[in-house]
């Protein structure tokens, strides 16, 4: 079968982001850039199913400037088969409506049976992307996954929810968005960097894509969140104990 | 005139406290709010949503199919229901975050996430990069704006209103591709965690389950909730549903006790908002202190009998 994994290249979950000094967005020039954590759990358990043994090809695809080609050539350096970058420069527009509608075309074209993508990229922290594919699709979604079961054209999927797990069961071709515990990603050795410099890697400029305008939101302001004062310490549980009695915290 | 839908979210007996949350929203918009309850059986939850404050009207989508609020199967009800709205509104819980983004999809509209504050009928702010940033944006054009509020934000509504509830029913032929099996859920009696007004979390210097008890011996003394940082639930210390943070759960209680916890961006997106932070870690340079209101540098297995005792009996 074949699995598209869609990837988004962001700062690197370990950096603190810092506004631009004139409030205008979000300064990553220089800073660390990553695969979207949750995307390289969804291409890992893209990987395990095909080492599971079925006949699988895996597609990586990600939408935005040329810079994405190096998280494209981590993910090829992972295991994917191939690789497609939808270039645009204009990445304001870049938005979960927008790239639901670019995904979709792919998959017309493409005919994955499955598509696995992350359940939120951590820079706009949207979560919205693989749900509003999947509508566009009009095919099953499984949210939040922390188990993926395929057999016989179904896929059964453990959801993390708010009260616990649920388990659902959708027939294919569907869209299932990865949780953290879905799995561990592998880490890429050096062999496979070389291996992955013959691997393909196509550009073509979103545009192609002939999409109609699609909606999208407008940022008019960037600001930093109220800071928390912390940082005071007490030496002692009395002392603890006593301070949130003072606050009316507790009795 | 505003004409705001927010869509009740229950557990097919109770309608859930993201419902009230949701409707605080509403009332920050300003309109005139309907609740639309998608349900097996409507009858409890349509009284109780009937009875929040600001609801003028609650209609009711009875039918088997939204038995289990899939999104697959409401999303094309709600998308059908948007035409005659300003705003749909649900709560970003996982439920809201599973079907919102469907429903606007279907309904052609753009969607604004975890909703914090509304500033104008079409422009709020909400969060981005784990809370470090917040924007605000604007929704352009006249179609309904699809908005979910972030729970920790709205403070719930009361209970004295007197809606009028009305059955609907929408002709649609809903798909069959997606089948609901079970929920699986640890049975505990204390309180929950999204609305406790304490909470404990235990973080990987817990160390074990077994030791986790100090934790859940701590929060019964208290009347708390318990919650845990991801890596104490990737150990397997805790059930997951019990994860604090950007992607468990983001929580609002007057008292935060955060207990071998470091306190990484992720963790603390989830606590934010709470009254009053307390950690108690060994490390005095672990980053939790730079924003605890009480810190207390110390071993938890010394600190946390002494502090039940404490608690007790004070010296
Ligand atoms: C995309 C993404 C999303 C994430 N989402 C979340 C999330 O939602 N929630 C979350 O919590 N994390 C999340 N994380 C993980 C996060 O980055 C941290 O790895 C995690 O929060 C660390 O958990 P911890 O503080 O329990 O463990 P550690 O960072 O290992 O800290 C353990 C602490 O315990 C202290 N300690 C040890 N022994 C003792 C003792 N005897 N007495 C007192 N103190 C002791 C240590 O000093 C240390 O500070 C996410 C990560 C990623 C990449
Ligand atoms: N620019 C992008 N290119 C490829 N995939 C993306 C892009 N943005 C988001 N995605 C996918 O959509 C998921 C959810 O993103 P979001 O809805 O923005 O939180 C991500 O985890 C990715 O799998």
């Amino acid at each position: 079968m074949k699995i598209l994994v869609a990837i988004k290249r962001v700062v690197d979950y370990n950096v603190r982001v810092q506004i631009k000094r004139d409030g205008s967005g979000v300064a990553t020039d220089g800073l660390k850039m990553s695969i979207n954590p949750f995307d390289e759990i969804a291409l890992e358990e893209a990987l395990r199913i095909r080492e599971a043994g079925t006949d699988t090809q895996v597609l990586v695809v990600s939408i935005g400037s040329q810079s994405a080609q190096q998280q494209l050539r981590t993910a090829l350096a992972m295991g994917a088969d191939r690789a497609l970058l939808l270039s645009t420069e204009d990445e304001s527009q870049i938005q979960p409506p927008l790239l639901a509608h670019a995904l979709l075309k792919l998959i017309e074209q493409e005919s994955p049976e499955l598509v696995l993508m992350g359940k939120q990229a951590i820079d706009d922290d949207a979560n919205q992307t693989g749900q509003m594919l999947a509508a566009l699709w009009g095919r099953p979604q499984a949210t939040f996954a922390s188990k993926i079961e395929l057999a016989a054209g179904l896929a059964t999927v453990t959801r993390e929810v708010d009260e616990g797990l649920e388990l659902i069961r959708v027939e294919l071709p569907a869209l299932i968005t990865t949780d953290l515990r879905l799995n561990t990603p592998r880490f890429v050795k050096m062999p496979d960097i070389m291996k992955a410099k013959r691997k393909p890697l196509e550009i073509r400029p979103l545009v192609e894509l002939d999409l109609e305008p699609t909606p999208h939101l407008e940022t008019f302001a960037y600001e930093p969140p109220p800071k928390r004062q912390g940082g005071h310490k007490v030496d002692s549980v009395a002392a603890l104990v006593a301070t949130l009695k003072a606050k009316g915290v507790i009795e | 005139m505003n004409k705001i839908l927010v869509i009740a979210q229950h557990n097919s007996r109770e309608l859930s406290p993201a419902t009230y949350r949701a409707a605080a929203c509403a009332q920050a918009i300003g309109g005139e709010i309907t609740v639309a309850v998608f349900a097996e059986a409507a009858g409890p939850i349509a009284a109780a949503a009937a009875r929040l404050d600001g609801v003028s009207r609650v209609i009711t989508i009875e039918r088997p199919e939204n038995a289990h609020q899939l999104a697959a199967l409401l999303a094309p009800q709600i998308a059908a229901l948007a035409p005659d709205y300003t705003h749909v509104l649900m709560t970003s819980t996982t439920c809201g975050k599973d079907v919102l983004p469907r429903a606007a999809a279907l309904a052609g509209a753009a969607m604004v996430s975890d909703v914090m504050q509304v500033l104008g009928p079409r422009e709020f702010r909400r969060p981005i990069y784990a809370g470090n940033v917040i924007v605000s944006v604007r929704v352009p054009g006249t179609g309904p704006v699809f908005a979910s509020p972030r729970a920790a934000s709205w403070r719930p509504v009361g209970n004295g209103g007197e809606a009028a509830i009305e059955p609907a029913t929408l002709e649609l032929c809903l798909p069959t591709h997606t089948e609901y099996l079970r929920l699986e859920q640890e049975e505990n009696d204390r309180p929950d965690l999204q609305s406790a007004s304490r909470v404990i979390s235990g973080g990987r210097g817990v160390g074990s389950t077994e030791n986790f008890k100090l934790i859940y011996s701590l929060a019964d003394k208290l009347g708390a909730a318990v919650g845990a940082s991801r890596a104490a639930v990737d150990a397997g210390f805790a059930p997951s549903d019990l994860q604090v943070g950007q992607t468990g759960k983001i929580i609002a209680p007057e008292l935060y006790i955060a207990v071998g916890i470091s306190g990484a961006i992720q963790h603390l997106t989830g606590i934010k908002d709470a009254g009053t932070i307390v950690a108690i870690n060994k490390d005095p340079e672990a980053p939790i202190f730079e924003v605890a209101d009480i810190g207390l540098v110390g071993d938890l297995f010394k600190i946390l009998p002494e502090l039940e005792q404490e608690i007790e009996n004070p010296s």
